[in-house]
């Protein structure tokens, strides 16, 4: 399309589909979360809507895109679009490291007594601050809203699955660069050879995260397991809810590069999904660092 | 360059007809009216819960509700107003006159502009219909502070939560689209340091958005794994802190206050130097306040929490920061006051508010300062003091500045001029009725009268009856406003390309009513050199 003409997209409905979707998938979980029965389907339905939207509406935007209708200028805003995205997410998982350095450096150590507050380790017998293990010496504790504590016989092992899956994540984001430099050079058959690699890293990945979770809370290790099982499945959970999403990205990226979407120089769906492949490899490590090793 | 549109529409030659053309547009101009009466709606729904408010608090004795209503009411009342009034008034003047501003046909992303509008409805909705739910509204106050929020609030707060979530996805969706369209829509040959003081300051607050918004997500999804799935965030008997909330919360809720007066802040710099017929003083100086007013907001949060308590050091250190934001602020009201020094003004009704903005703004940002100092803070905190401080800077600084911009800019909207008698009549009456109403609520928080309390006791009485009749006269004067607007959009007699003589910037340049799609053809250098503020 001519470099010299501004290009403003077509009406569209998908936005307010998307509003339907998500308003219904929310009201249905709301409903679901307190014991109406039909509260499920609403909210599977509401998720169908949501996904036949995104359906439709990045359909369309490739179809533009591969018709050529689009100037580099909407090119530089969809990044622009796709690095502050991406940085709302940082902030989002920033909230939740906030979490735990409160809990791991202040309230815990404070509960143990820190700072002359000596009456908390009375509150349960056997208190113990010690991070990870903050429920362990506290059978039959239970939270303010009368939910049962449950106590984790067993720590995580950090040199098991977590230094695997640490491993397996950052060879993805090295063989997604060489999808990277083969699509720059333009060898097909290489990116897909890589691009499936990347997927099938991922998917490892997320095989091992839930047989990680199978281990945890086959050893009592719950979200109801006091802050520490609290920060640990929130932080990991929203992880792996990421990872997935990437997945299917590169998916739908390794589909479009055999339909042959991408040239050498005009592929920023690829680079886009490549960014947020990154930032999710990022998260993890500092998920390894801070949730799994010190 | 010139303008296409997707062809797939007649959209190259104007708007659809009828409901579609609202509900599909990805215009600017439609989307940005959508914001402004979204937004006027709220502002009328929240006024009548500010109404139920001051009759109950006319006289001591509980008069017409039940405490738990009464708190219902103010949890609403403040939550519609932040996130349902001032914030997507704001997004719907952006999305006006950014693209005009700037030299741009539209937005950058004109789809993800519509979403960002239609989710609203469906978050005010569910916001409301909490309304008509066993238990009632919430009642926590709009900080929502756990445990209040997680352990003893009623089921409808999951819903609350979800409308949080929903408002939090339209405010950064919005926040990215204006990041892109200003850094890249932006007519070739115009510099950064060439764009007017609204776009800047809309940029800033961009980033403040995309960098709060998030972690508000996150505080609201911990109280919903705290409320049902049994995580323990903010529970200490699992390890986890109440006041851990009020950390989170106020990371994002400090910034949000400046997210909701640094675009008012834009708005003001144009009004004042169109009105003294000068240059606006100090322009450099003002983009670059703007920016450290921005940073210095993520490093405040403290000063909401001086008497929750925290180590010393953090006290201290909280107030001294607290303190360096007046020094930004400071030079704006500085450079706003030179701008008028040995102008040529006269007072039409823009000016009217803009001045009285810079007036009562101030008096917020002194009780502002006061509320800073540790000492004196322990005395205030949680009584009406604070109250008459967030109404100073809100209704007579973000809402002043609403009302301001509407007048400035109804003629370019609309291609007509408003009633300029009924409109002063209109101002004066406001803002007399304005201070009545804040005003003694100082003296009241001096003399310990606790706020989010139905009731109160005999020797604030006086003061407290006096507030109520003003705030029954301010809300009246919302009735002549819609008037006003209504008058102006029906009977308005034609403007002028540039009905006001002082005025410069590029959406001047354009029709009276400004056309469909602003700047086909991006203005030239010289056009944007004269139009420039930074002269
Ligand atoms: C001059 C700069 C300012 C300073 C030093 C300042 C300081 C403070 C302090 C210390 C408090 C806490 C009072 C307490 O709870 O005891 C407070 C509350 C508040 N401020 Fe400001 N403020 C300033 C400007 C603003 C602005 C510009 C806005 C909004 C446009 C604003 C909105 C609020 C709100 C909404 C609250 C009350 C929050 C609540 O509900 O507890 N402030 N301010
Ligand atoms: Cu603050």
């Amino acid at each position: 399309m001519n470099e010299q003409e501004y290009y403003i997209p077509s009406g569209t409905y998908w936005p307010i589909i998307g509003s339907v979707g998500i308003a219904t998938l929310f009201v249905g979980f709301a409903n679901q979360m307190h014991g109406a029965s039909w509260g499920g389907s609403i909210m599977v339905f509401g998720f169908a809507i949501l996904v036949f939207m995104m359906f439709g509406w990045f359909g369309q935007v490739v179809k533009e895109s591969t018709s050529g209708k689009y100037n580099s200028q909407v090119d530089r805003s969809f990044r622009w679009g796709m690095s502050w995205f991406i940085f709302s997410e940082v902030m989002f998982f920033a909230a939740f490291f906030g979490a735990l350095f409160y809990a791991r450096q202040l309230s815990v150590p404070w509960l143990g007594g820190a700072d002359n507050n000596v009456f908390t380790p009375e509150l349960w017998d056997g208190f113990s601050a010690t991070w990870q293990q903050i429920a362990f010496n506290t059978p039959g504790a239970t939270l303010q809203s009368g939910t049962a504590v449950s106590v984790p016989t067993q720590l995580v092992d950090v040199w098991g699955l977590p230094a695997l899956n640490t491993a397996l994540l950052l060879l993805s984001g090295v063989t997604l660069t060489f999808a990277h430099h083969a699509l720059r050079a333009d060898h097909r058959n290489k990116i897909i050879g890589w691009l499936v690699a990347t997927i099938v890293l991922g998917v490892l990945f997320l095989g091992f995260q839930i047989a990680e979770y199978g281990h945890a809370y086959h050893d009592g290790l719950k979200l109801t397991s006091g802050i520490y099982g609290s920060t640990f499945y929130m932080l990991t959970g929203f992880h792996g809810f990421h990872v997935t999403v990437g997945v299917i990205m590169l998916t739908v990226i390794l589909y479009r590069v055999q339909k042959g979407h991408f040239s050498a120089d005009n592929h920023f769906g690829f680079e886009g999904v490549a960014w947020y492949w990154h930032f999710v490899d990022v998260v993890w490590l500092g998920l390894f660092i801070f949730v799994y090793w010190l | 360059m010139t303008t296409v549109t997707d062809h797939t529409d007649d959209g190259h030659h104007g708007p659809e007809k009828g409901l579609m053309r609202w509900i599909k547009t990805t215009n600017h101009k439609d989307i940005g009216s959508l914001y402004l009466w979204f937004a006027f709606v709220m502002l009328l729904i929240g006024g009548a819960m500010a109404m139920v408010i001051r009759m109950e608090l006319f006289q001591p004795g509980m008069q017409l509700s039940e405490p738990q209503f009464f708190n219902q009411m103010t949890t609403m009342h403040g939550l519609i107003m932040v996130f349902g009034a001032v914030m997507p008034a704001f997004v719907g003047l952006g999305n006006w006159l950014i693209p005009m501003m700037i030299g741009a046909p539209d937005m950058a992303l004109p789809r993800m502009n519509n979403w960002s509008f239609w989710i609203l409805p469906f978050a005010g909705g569910i916001l409301l219909s909490t309304f008509f739910m066993e238990g009632g509204a919430p009642a926590f106050g709009w900080t929502f502070y756990a445990p209040l929020s997680t352990t003893f609030a009623p089921d409808s707060t999951d819903f609350f939560i979800f409308a949080v979530h929903l408002l939090g996805f339209s405010s950064i969706m919005g926040a990215i689209n204006i990041i892109a369209t200003v850094l890249n829509m932006r007519a070739p040959e115009m510099k950064l340091m060439d764009m007017p003081l609204f776009v800047w300051t809309w940029l800033i607050t961009s980033f403040l958005l995309i960098g709060a918004m998030p972690v508000l997500a996150g505080a609201v999804t911990m109280m919903l794994t705290d409320r049902n799935f049994g995580t323990a965030f903010f529970d200490a008997t699992g390890g986890g802190d109440p006041v851990l909330f009020q950390h989170i919360f106020w990371f994002f809720g400090h910034p949000e206050v400046y997210i909701m007066i640094l675009p008012a802040f834009g708005v003001v710099s144009h009004i004042i130097p169109t009105f003294a017929r000068k240059p606006l003083f100090g322009y450099s100086s003002m983009v670059y306040a703007s920016a450290s007013i921005a940073f210095l907001s993520y490093i405040v949060w403290g000063h909401h929490m001086f008497s929750t308590g925290m180590p010393v050091a953090g006290e201290l250190y909280f107030m001294y920061a607290t303190m360096l934001i007046a020094v930004p602020t400071g030079v704006k009201v500085f450079n706003w006051v030179s701008t008028m020094w040995r102008g040529s003004m006269t007072f039409e009704t823009p000016m009217l508010w803009a001045i009285s903005f810079v007036f009562l703004f101030t008096i917020g940002g002194f009780s502002g300062l006061m509320l800073g100092i540790v000492p004196a803070d322990i005395q205030y905190q949680d009584t009406y003091f604070v109250v008459a401080h967030f109404h100073y800077v809100l209704v007579t600084g973000a809402l002043w500045a609403i009302i301001a911009a509407t007048f400035y800019w109804l003629p370019k909207w609309t291609g007509k001029m408003y009633n300029e008698t009924l409109a002063k009549v209109h101002f004066w009456w406001a803002v007399i009725s304005v201070n009545v109403l804040f005003f003694p609520q100082h003296f009241l928080g001096l003399a310990g009268m606790p706020r989010r309390i139905p009731d109160y006791s005999l020797q604030f009485a006086d003061f407290n009856m006096i507030s109520s009749i003003g705030g029954f006269a301010f809300g009246a004067s919302f009735i002549l406003f819609t008037y006003i607007l209504i008058d102006c959009i029906r009977n308005g007699k034609p403007a002028d390309a540039r009905p006001w003589e002082g005025a410069k910037g590029l959406e001047w340049t354009l029709e009276p009513k400004a056309q469909y799609h602003s700047f086909n053809i991006p203005p030239t250098k010289v056009l944007i050199e004269q139009e420039s503020q930074n002269s």
